[in-house]
């Protein structure tokens, strides 16, 4: 292993870390801007989603919108289990549950 | 129980349902740390030294194709810089605290723990404990992450490949993200967002993330005058 990567892994988590305290220190000594304060409402939401959608439609880095985009199943299973029951838990476990038995069935029918 | 007790504890709980994602996570990072040409001692601290998972992923991906450090961190800083998001939008809850305070919450402000804490601040507002709230949620996260690291580092290639753990994460963030769908304007950031991501995801160094998020939050921002 190169001992470069240690010093690339301390450097990254220093960034990380203040990047994480950087407005929880600096709160208080200055006043966010009114347009700021409401545009950080939509952090979770544009951030996870973000996230999110790339992971079921592009599961290997191109659109897939048929069938055998397992990934974009299960994902759209978790979603519906998400909005009826609010359990996190049952969500990861239908979704899972639903990629696993894609992956299974697909492979049977191969 | 006093109330510290019960806040830290009703944190932990909180916590709990997202591990069920976050523990196969880890799993796979640790083996696939160890593929990468990672020691164990390097895989495992680096679980503790990051702690952020998607970016320790990249990680081990780039020194895998031995791509140069610079730009490795670069890479790094530019996955994580939605917690410096985070870190804005939970700071004015946190804002009364001491700095003996900020230092820790600062550096356990993961996608998970900051999930379990925002719901939390924005349902119940600033309690005298809601610190120790979060220092469950996020103390739970961390021992979970470094347990799974190092049951996947002592897997290693035990770990079947093509079972598909990975997508235990997105499956959590599902769930964190369709509750918050409670107005047209988080609707619109959100699917601004997605549609963002999806179109820019050809971008370098994971930047379409970071354009993504800025375009959901004008969306939403943009829907809100309108409604």
């Amino acid at each position: 292993m190169n001992p470069g990567i240690w010093l690339v892994m301390i450097v990254g988590g220093a960034l990380t870390f203040a990047m994480r305290l950087s407005f929880i220190y600096l709160f208080g000594k200055f006043e966010f801007p009114p347009l700021v304060r409401r545009a950080l409402r939509y952090v979770p939401a544009a951030v996870l989603s973000a996230i999110v959608l790339p992971a079921m439609f592009l599961p290997g880095g191109v659109v897939d919108l048929s069938l055998a985009n397992y990934r974009l199943l299960a994902g759209l299973a978790a979603v519906v289990v998400a909005w009826r029951t609010k359990n996190t838990l049952l969500t990861i476990l239908a979704g899972m549950a639903v990629l696993i038995l894609a992956v299974w069935l697909g492979g049977m029918m191969r | 129980m006093n109330t510290v007790q019960r806040s830290f504890l009703s944190g932990v709980r909180a916590e709990l349902p997202l591990l069920v994602g976050v523990f196969p996570f880890g799993m796979i990072y640790g083996a696939l740390a160890l593929s990468a040409g990672l020691t164990p001692a390097a895989a495992q601290w680096m679980s503790s030294i990051l702690f952020a998972g998607a970016s320790q992923f990249v990680f081990t991906e780039l020194a895998r194709e031995a791509v140069p450090a610079v730009v490795i961190i670069f890479t790094i800083a530019v996955i994580n810089l939605r917690h410096m998001l985070y870190s804005a939008s939970i700071a004015p809850y946190t804002a009364g605290l001491p700095l003996r305070w900020k230092l820790p919450l600062a550096y356990l402000l993961t996608d998970e723990a900051y999930a379990a804490a925002i719901i939390q601040y924005e349902k119940e507002g600033v309690r005298p404990t809601s610190h120790w709230f979060f220092l469950g949620a996020g103390l739970a996260l961390w021992l979970t992450w470094q347990a799974s690291t190092a049951l996947g580092i002592f897997l290693g290639t035990a770990l079947p490949a093509d079972w598909p753990l990975d997508f235990a994460v997105p499956l959590t963030f599902i769930a964190m993200l369709v509750p918050v769908m409670k107005d047209r304007p988080m609707v619109a950031a959100a699917l601004a967002a997605g549609l963002t991501a999806l179109l820019a995801a050809g971008l370098p160094y994971k930047l379409g993330l970071i354009l993504a998020a800025g375009v959901g939050i004008a969306a939403g921002l943009l829907m809100e005058k309108r409604s």
